[in-house]
């Protein structure tokens, strides 16, 4: 009876470790097919990266401008998206009457489950249409002086991606930060409320700092998110290989470029780059996820408080 | 024996509360408290006397900690919870309109049964967060705050050369010492505490209960105590409440040596609860 028992415990343990093991054996093996499949171009060198020339026809590469679009989209999201998802969870953890909870809850998943083209779609339909005619020429009036503000309009930018990549990730990040405020324990509210806080002033001094890893990591998930993110901002950015200092500037992203030119890769070569392209797109998120989490460590660690991590 | 508890009458009632001529610092009258709609506290009537440990027991369930916990208005926070009647502090409504939340947790502050330091704080930080929230800026004020009442609840020579390391990395009793630190920084006029050493071990239990002895000169002190020993041990006076009751309060040494309700005395001789 006894040995029979120990017999699935060891049979139990021995699966989880093999779907655990699929996470890191799947990334290897995606890392290493972007690798060999990019052989031709790789050997290229650096120029890759910092080349802002992208011409096919005389085997020209450089994805400088797509990885600086990825980047200021990716930015101009957390920028909007990250304060309104987190007053999103703020509402929904420390303010909601019980009732509105799990309805408004409800809402904010179901934005996950919107299919990225439904976002391009409403985009380039809804939303560019607008941001031309009524927003963008305000902005340019106004605030024309700075020079992310400048140039012809279209409509299609990489403005208008950064603020649809916004929407796309205020589900997750929104929620996410929810669960980590919802699990800062009670005690904590009560310590901030005995000292004679306001409302505010617990969620603040209390409750945003204890769950504040947890919002960090919320965080980077949507950075990821938008990095990574490929049909909307395909529709979206305008697609032109160009580092322009104006957010309202069409331009282009690793991800929309994989996507839209992956039919016409003809050649060996060309197809190499794409991949290649796909393999920056890897890396720089690999790279920034480990950064932040080595910012997220440092920061805990300078006041010692590793403990409930 | 139920019948008992809910027969007593204004005039019994006036009967079983202790005659001294002291001070009173905080006087309870006719507080009813629900959950929705459970009724936690029925008509209970308590003077809070001045520079005295007043001791709350019973057995689980019984209101204690409703009846602390409506005496700086955190009860209110529970959603769904109610409460009636008053609570006077310095002979003022803390429920009127004379006085908001903020202004009575301020003047009564509180300990609670888990010691809960704020872990992202450091222990200095931990100290000074309640005149932070009153606005005061004052670094070497802070500074002379910090060391004072870390001195006063005995934690200074333990931590004086770790106050940047974080709350949370102190033992047990030693968070709990934070604690009431952090709550006397602050300067409260009463300082209540929920079963303040129900988490610790019996070394840091002793510490505590010294310290509380040792608070009465500038305080006044409620504590709810789910152990009679302790009760027994610190408390001047003594109230033993039952199904929201306040059954009977008097000095402790009365209270425990020669209990005038029949609940009382089965409940002190271990009879129940």
């Amino acid at each position: 009876m006894k040995r029979r028992r120990s017999g699935a415990d060891t049979a139990f343990k021995s699966m989880t470790l093999i779907f655990a093991s699929s996470a890191v054996v799947l990334s290897l093996i995606y890392f290493f097919e972007l690798y060999y499949g990019s052989t031709l171009t790789l050997k290229s060198g650096i120029s890759f990266v910092t080349g802002s020339t992208w011409d096919p026809n005389n085997q020209v590469f450089g994805v400088l401008p797509m990885l600086y679009g990825s980047l200021v989209t990716s930015a101009i999201a957390l920028i909007i998206g990250v304060p309104i998802s987190l007053g999103v969870a703020i509402f929904l953890s420390e303010i909601s009457p019980q009732v509105l909870r799990s309805p408004i809850s409800f809402v904010v998943e179901m934005l996950a489950a919107v299919p990225s083209v439904i976002y391009g779609l409403w985009g380039l339909f809804v939303l560019a249409p607008i941001l031309r005619t009524n927003v963008y020429p305000i902005l340019e009036s106004r605030l024309g002086f700075l020079p992310i503000f400048q140039g012809t309009i279209y409509g299609v930018s990489v403005l208008t991606a950064g603020i649809v990549l916004a929407i796309m990730i205020i589900p997750m990040v929104a929620s996410i930060s929810r669960d980590a405020l919802l699990a800062v324990p009670d005690s904590q509210r009560e310590a901030a409320y005995a000292l004679g806080a306001t409302r505010s002033e617990v969620i603040r001094m209390s409750v945003l700092s204890y769950a504040r890893s947890g919002v960090f990591a919320s965080i980077f998930l949507g950075f990821g998110r938008a990095f990574g993110e490929t049909m909307a901002v395909t529709m979206l950015i305008g697609n032109t290989p160009l580092i322009s200092a104006s957010l309202l500037s069409p331009g282009y992203s690793l991800a929309a470029l994989v996507a839209s030119e992956f039919t016409e890769a003809t050649t060996q070569v060309y197809i190499s780059a794409l991949i290649e392209a796909g393999l920056v797109l890897l890396v720089v998120s690999f790279i920034a996820n480990v950064v932040a989490r080595l910012l997220i460590r440092r920061l805990i660690r300078s006041r010692e408080a590793a403990s409930y991590l | 024996m139920l019948e008992s508890v809910t027969s007593l009458d204004v005039e019994e009632r006036q009967r079983l509360e202790p005659h001294d001529a002291l001070e009173t610092k905080m006087e309870v009258v006719g507080l009813d408290a629900w959950y929705s709609t459970k009724q936690a506290l029925v008509d209970v009537n308590l003077n809070v006397r001045s520079n005295k440990v007043t001791a709350i027991i019973g057995p689980s369930g019984c209101g204690k900690s409703t009846l602390i916990r409506c005496l700086n208005r955190m009860h209110e926070l529970v959603p769904g919870s109610r409460v009636t009647g008053s609570v006077l502090l310095d002979g003022k409504n803390i429920y009127g309109s004379d006085l908001d939340a903020v202004d009575v947790r301020r003047r009564v502050g509180m300990v609670f049964q888990k010691p809960n330091p704020f872990p992202n704080m450091s222990i200095a930080d931990n100290v000074t967060a309640g005149l932070k929230l009153a606005g005061v800026k004052d670094e070497s004020s802070m500074k002379e705050v910090e060391r004072r009442t870390l001195e006063r609840v005995g934690l200074w020579d333990e931590v004086k050369d770790d106050l940047k390391r974080s709350g949370a990395s102190l033992s047990g009793g030693q968070q709990q010492r934070l604690c009431i630190a952090r709550a006397l920084a602050i300067e409260p006029e009463v300082l209540l505490m929920d079963e303040p050493c129900s988490a610790l071990d019996p070394t840091a239990t002793a510490k505590i209960e010294q310290l509380i002895t040792s608070l009465k000169q500038t305080y006044t002190v409620v504590i709810v105590t789910h152990n009679m020993q302790q009760a027994a041990r610190i408390a001047d006076y003594t109230a033993f409440m039952y199904l929201g009751k306040l059954i009977e309060y008097d000095e402790t040494t009365t209270l425990f040596e020669n209990p005038r309700q029949e609940l009382t005395e089965r409940y002190i001789t271990g009879k129940f609860g």
